[in-house]
């Protein structure tokens, strides 16, 4: 393990800083957690493609010093699918927020997780939309007063984690900001995972969905998080009245299925071998 | 492929054919008639090549596959008709914007909305223009006859690498289900192109920056060189300029410049019986082959009639169209939609010559007798 100011200096374009990220945004502390497991995991920068989505965690790709992209809203795994399908020797790393995954690119997320094809995603959730203003997302919990929702979200929200388990992938984990290890942790499992991964990392919006709900500031919010939180074998225990409020955090899912790309590649072999 | 050889196929599968000579080893598409053959045959033949098929999710997803697999140094495709070609509009912008190269096929089939799926018409030649938002050049190719859609798609990947960017290819209903000979060249003997590739020292590359040709060097993912892009206006380093108002005008003038400045290279036009002819019927895609046919009766009949066939339908083929305007006395443009690149011939013509419309929308092809009627009605003066 390298230190931090190496860490720094290998991993962020220091040029581009400082981030465009308010004070008290949980945004930061996942892109640390991330860069962390990519060091641990011995990731090659020139071998891995970070592209990200549109929005607050959209600018990661932008501070981050690997082949990096930022295309349009919500397809980011779609572009990671042909990337990764035309290259397999590639990492491929999405990050995206919460409307980003779930609303405008739930249908990518389905399927990426449904082929299992080897992607990470890191899913920076922040309950609502950050960039435009502070709208609700499919995320944000009922009752939470957004821009869009003044009087109170009446809509459900997603849990994007069974979202994924209930689509297929195959490595499924939830922690928050306010355990930056077990992010790093997680992230480091995906990132070394043969098959669709993804690691749901709750974050905080003070600016906005902070202000607007009466949550506090940056650093209320953290430790409100470590209350929210309920570790995977307390919560089994609990009624759906005692989770209220909460959210579950561990890993949901950890299992082996046949990896899209290798599928093909297995294919291609086989098409080979009857054609001569 | 093997070598050179004679075969029948549909216009779907020449396009694909093409695309595998041309070096295509990526395809993803979603299905939707009347293109769906195209797909077929990537997902017979890639594997064979070690290349990859996928069907996506959605014809979004498709766009954005294609575009990704380009990123990473494949030659990359998708086909669709309208209503998926509307679905892809926002990522063919990004491609455009990023200069990423890759080919999509549009069979255009009635519209707008669902329209009509099995029949044909002509009505995205403007969306192959204005589809995605914003200034932006489009190179659209439309071919006429089977064995062209073989070329053109070979041309079309030729023309997306040498100038990174997404080349359109316009088919209609009918050439795609229509059968026909069509001579498959020996592969060898098909030129090649294949995008310039970054050679500098990784620590000195700049993604955008112009050589001087106004194509910038392209790496591809896993090359060795790490690089940051956008969709959002950017300089030469790949990273945002949106607070410099000069840096976002020389962008959007190296897009459109890399393309304006090298129109000979890119457009292409038949002419047929242009020489003396007092009447131009101007054609492209399946129509052509009844301008071609209506020609050659109204010779019989004495009347003098060419044909102008646009294979490059953007960037409009300006020059050719005013040369000929010049000459003759009356211009029929013929075209399976409600007057789309009529507006733009009869724009370019100044009124030099004198403009008649035949648009037919209906779901059949034009056949070559309305044609000619049409171009007896303009011979004597009826047709206005």
């Amino acid at each position: 393990m390298v230190s931090s100011n190496s860490i720094v200096e290998k991993y962020l374009r220091t040029d581009k800083l400082p981030h465009i990220w308010c004070p008290g945004c949980g945004n930061g502390i996942v892109i640390n957690s991330l860069i962390r497991a990519i060091d641990n995991a011995g990731l090659e920068q020139e071998k891995t493609v970070i592209i990200s989505g549109i929005g607050c965690s959209g600018r990661a790709s932008g501070y981050l010093k690997f082949c990096a992209f930022q295309p349009v809203h919500g397809r980011v795994l779609a572009y990671a699918t042909g990337i990764k399908l035309f290259k397999p020797e590639l990492h491929v790393i999405c990050i995206m927020g919460d409307g980003d995954c779930a609303s405008i690119g739930g249908n990518h997320l389905i399927h990426a997780a449904r082929r299992n094809i080897g992607v990470t995603a890191a899913v920076l959730n922040n309950s609502n939309y950050g960039m435009t203003g502070g709208q609700y997302s499919p995320t944000t919990p009922e009752g939470a007063k957004t821009r869009t929702s003044p009087y109170g979200n009446i809509e459900p929200p997603f849990d994007i984690c069974d979202l994924a388990k209930a689509s297929g992938a195959t490595y499924v984990a939830r922690s928050h900001t306010y355990k930056p290890r077990i992010l790093t942790k997680y992230f480091q499992k995906a990132l070394t995972h043969d098959g669709f991964a993804l690691v749901e990392a709750m974050c905080d919006c003070p600016t906005l969905y902070g202000r607007l709900n009466k949550k506090g500031a940056g650093k209320e919010m953290l430790m409100n998080q470590k209350d929210r939180a309920v570790p995977l074998e307390k919560a089994k225990n609990k009624s759906s009245e005692e989770l209220e409020d909460k959210f579950v955090v561990g890993e949901f899912v950890n299992k082996t299925r046949p990896e899209y790309t290798k599928q093909y590649t297995k294919m291609i072999e086989k098409v080979k071998l009857e054609a001569d | 492929m093997g070598k050179g050889r004679v075969a029948v196929l549909s216009g779907n599968d020449a396009i694909a054919e093409g695309a595998l000579a041309a070096g295509m080893r990526f395809f993803a598409g979603y299905p939707i008639t009347p293109a769906s053959e195209i797909s077929h045959f990537c997902a017979d033949e890639l594997p064979k090549y070690g290349g990859k098929f996928i069907q996506m999710e959605d014809e979004i997803a498709s766009m954005a596959a294609i575009i990704g697999a380009s990123m990473a140094g494949g030659k990359s495709m998708t086909s669709t008709s309208g209503p998926g070609f509307s679905l892809m509009q926002e990522n063919l912008g990004f491609a455009i914007m990023a200069e990423v190269p890759c080919v999509v096929v549009d069979v255009m089939r009635f519209g707008p909305s669902q329209g009509v799926a099995t029949v044909p018409a002509q009505a995205d030649v403007m969306q192959a223009r204005w589809g995605t938002h914003g200034d932006h050049p489009s190179i659209t190719l439309a071919p006429s006859t089977v064995e062209e859609a073989y070329h053109v798609t070979v041309r079309a990947f030729n023309l997306a690498e040498k100038y990174r960017t997404p080349v359109i290819i316009l088919s209609d209903a009918t050439l795609s289900q229509m059968s026909e000979k069509i001579k498959i060249p020996d592969p060898d003997s098909l030129e090649i192109l294949n995008r310039k590739k970054a050679t500098v020292d990784p620590q000195q590359f700049k993604p955008y920056q112009d050589d001087g040709t106004g194509v910038c060097p392209f790496a591809s993912y896993g090359d060795g060189y790490i690089w940051y892009t956008t969709g959002i206006v950017h300089d030469e380093t790949g990273f945002p300029a949106t607070g410099d108002p000069d840096k976002l005008t020389i962008q959007i003038n190296r897009l459109h410049d890399k393309i304006n400045k090298n129109l000979d290279d890119i457009i292409q036009v038949d002419e047929y019986m242009t020489e003396d002819a007092e009447i131009i019927i101007l054609a492209y895609g399946s129509v052509a082959r009844s301008a071609f046919a209506a020609a050659d009766k109204a010779r019989n009949e004495g009347i003098k009639v060419g044909v102008v066939k646009p294979i490059t339908i953007w960037p409009f083929p300006e020059e050719v169209i005013k040369k000929v305007s010049e000459k003759v006395e009356s211009i029929l443009v013929c075209e399976m939609n409600h007057g789309q690149l009529f507006e733009k011939v009869k724009e370019t013509v100044e009124g030099k010559a004198k403009m008649a419309f035949l648009g037919q929308y209906n779901g059949k092809s034009i056949k070559p007798d309305k044609i000619l009627a049409a171009v007896k009605e303009v011979s004597s003066g009826v047709f206005q």
